[in-house]
């Protein structure tokens, strides 16, 4: 355990050192200031146009940190033959991937609890109401950006930081349209297409189920049982990646 | 007892593409490194070298044939405790600094946070980086870097060290203390098993060495055995007072143009060299005849580079193999 500490706070010291991070949170700073400004533009609903886009530059922000870093975490070490002095160690190799995933839900947490921070005080000056479901929205997000961490780490285990990219990024769009392939599968006449689909739905992270930003944007919170078990979904999809991560990265060779 | 057993090691990677034969890396490769004995591992790029000490740090995994290190299959995650490792030209985490570098090297060992701030400063004392303890790595020297990666590898007092090519793209001064640091292990009895290039320093640290070609292991033994095993390369005789010497069509210069490889005359003295010392009593005895005056007679013993180079050769490897059999133990 010890080990994975010392490798999680050793990624999180990397982030905190990298200053792609701060260009990050000054973007995220940005997109909540421009939802200031089209909220000023627009004649009514001033009060959900700042929360939605401000939920939304803060998931935006979030999702490119944890593909972008979390290809990079591993390929990374790979690549600079960093992980040659690790994995020699007397640690287990999952011990590294786990750490690495720790260090980057650390960074995550903390970009968040930032990005987070302006949010609400960017609210406060306009006299938003800030309720439960901002609350919720955020944390929702957080197990989102987990997931997605666990996928980036996955794929960057068996290729390259570009393949990485294309993957995970294409698994976070398919991830918010999940609810088309089930749409899908219902209507199509095909057996056979309607197996494929459902198939599909059931294998990529149905990402929509995270995703509470509209009605938390007017005020509206979910139930907790909705949100315990959009956690547990989230958190149960993103242990089983890590574990295939695990393996694939157990047998490599460097 | 050995720290390192290999035998009939073979790795070959997939060429990726079907029909297409594996590159193999490693061709049925056997060694042993004694406890406590500094062993050099020699061989030109490609022959092998970061792939055998990969698979012995369990980095890669052999395709067939028996690895075993300090008692235990490679790889064995309990016996890296006794083992440091340097790879080669290591990136490092250049964010941290040189005491936080060693730190975090220090956890991933397991050595207790009271014990770590000792080890780091003695390390980086021995290392000569003591003043450097609070520079990040990114400002540090290729030199610099290379010793803080040795201080990695020795935090947590290893009894095995295995460094790939330590030597590689240092100065004079850099490569001295990398030298002085491999000496000073094999003093306090540890093993010390390196891959590298630079031939000189290896006959001045090395109690063995191991050349390896394409993958086999064409000669290994002491330095001086394997010296021996070459004898003479060459004689060099300078004498003076004998004229015409280098036209070899005249029917006086019938003995020395028999015997001699090259020729050089420069003014009144004259350089003879000789293929062998069984030449040199007959030659020697020819510029007498001649009126000569004999200056020195020097013989050039073959060097490590010679028997590198004449390891290297396509057709030497079952010829030496052959001649070698037995000798290395």
């Amino acid at each position: 355990m010890t080990a994975i500490g010392a490798i999680a706070l050793n990624a999180f010291r990397e982030s905190l050192r990298d200053k792609i991070l701060y260009n990050l949170l000054l973007f995220a700073g940005l997109l909540i200031g421009l939802s200031v400004l089209l909220a000023d533009l627009s004649i009514t609903e001033h009060h959900k146009i700042i929360a939605d886009m401000g939920l939304a530059a803060i998931n935006l922000t979030g999702a490119i940190i944890a593909i972008f870093v979390g290809i990079s975490l591993v390929n990374k070490e790979i690549e600079r033959k960093t992980v040659y002095t690790i994995v020699s160690r007397p640690i287990s190799r999952s011990f590294f991937i786990l750490g690495k995933y720790a260090g980057l839900a650390l960074t995550l947490l903390v970009n968040i609890a930032i990005m987070f921070g302006v949010f609400l005080v960017t609210l406060g000056l306009y006299h938003v109401p800030i309720g439960l479901s901002l609350f919720q929205a955020i944390h929702l997000i957080f197990v989102e950006l987990l997931v997605m961490t666990a996928i980036a780490i996955f794929f960057s285990t068996f290729s390259s930081t570009t393949l990485s990219a294309i993957l995970s990024l294409g698994l976070y769009i398919i991830g918010h349209l999940t609810a088309d392939l089930k749409n899908l599968a219902e209507k199509s006449e095909s057996g056979v297409t309607s197996w494929i689909m459902s198939a599909l739905y059931y294998l990529f992270p149905n990402l929509e189920a995270l995703n509470i930003k509209g009605q938390a944007a007017v005020g509206i919170p979910v139930d907790f049982g909705y949100l315990l078990l959009a956690t547990l979904y989230g958190m149960l999809y993103a242990a089983v990646l890590i574990a295939g991560a695990c393996l694939v990265f157990q047998r490599r060779d460097f | 007892m050995e720290d390192i057993l290999i035998e009939n090691l073979s790795k070959s990677y997939s060429s990726g593409w079907p029909g297409r034969p594996p590159f193999v890396a490693l061709d049925g490769l056997s060694l042993t490194v004694e406890r406590g004995e500094s062993f050099g591992f020699l061989g030109p790029n490609g022959a092998g070298k970061t792939t055998t000490l990969k698979i012995l740090m369990g980095l890669v995994q052999a395709t067939s044939g028996k690895a075993m290190v300090l008692g235990k299959p490679a790889g064995d995650v309990e016996s890296r405790r006794r083992i440091g490792f340097l790879p080669e030209s290591p990136y490092f985490y250049d964010y941290l600094t040189a005491e936080e570098f060693l730190e975090f090297y220090g956890q991933l060992a397991g050595l207790q946070r009271a014990n770590i701030a000792s080890r780091v400063t003695a390390l980086l004392d021995l290392v000569s980086l003591g003043e450097a303890r609070s520079r990040q790595l990114r400002r540090f020297s290729k030199g610099m870097l290379q010793r803080i990666g040795l201080a990695q590898a020795l935090i947590h007092e290893p009894e095995l060290i295995i460094l790939d090519e330590p030597m590689t793209g240092l100065d004079p001064v850099g490569r001295k203390q990398v030298r002085d640091l491999i000496l000073n292990l094999r003093d306090q009895g540890k093993t010390v098993f390196f891959s590298t290039h630079i031939l000189p320093d290896v006959e001045m640290i090395c109690d063995r060495i191991g050349i390896v070609m394409r993958g086999r292991l064409v000669a290994s033994g002491r330095v001086e055995d394997l010296l021996r095993q070459g004898d003479t390369k060459s004689v060099e005789i300078v004498c003076q007072g004998i004229q015409g010497i280098e036209d070899l069509n005249a029917t006086e210069n019938a003995v020395i143009r028999t015997c001699a490889t090259r020729i050089l005359q420069q003014g009144r003295q004259c350089l003879i060299v000789l293929p062998n010392s069984d030449l040199v009593d007959s030659m020697v005895g020819e510029i007498r005849r001649r009126g000569g005056r004999l200056l020195s007679v020097t013989p050039h013993k073959v060097s490590l580079e010679d028997l590198f180079l004449e390891s290297s050769l396509p057709n030497s490897l079952d010829v030496r193999e052959e001649a070698l059999r037995g000798k290395s133990h």
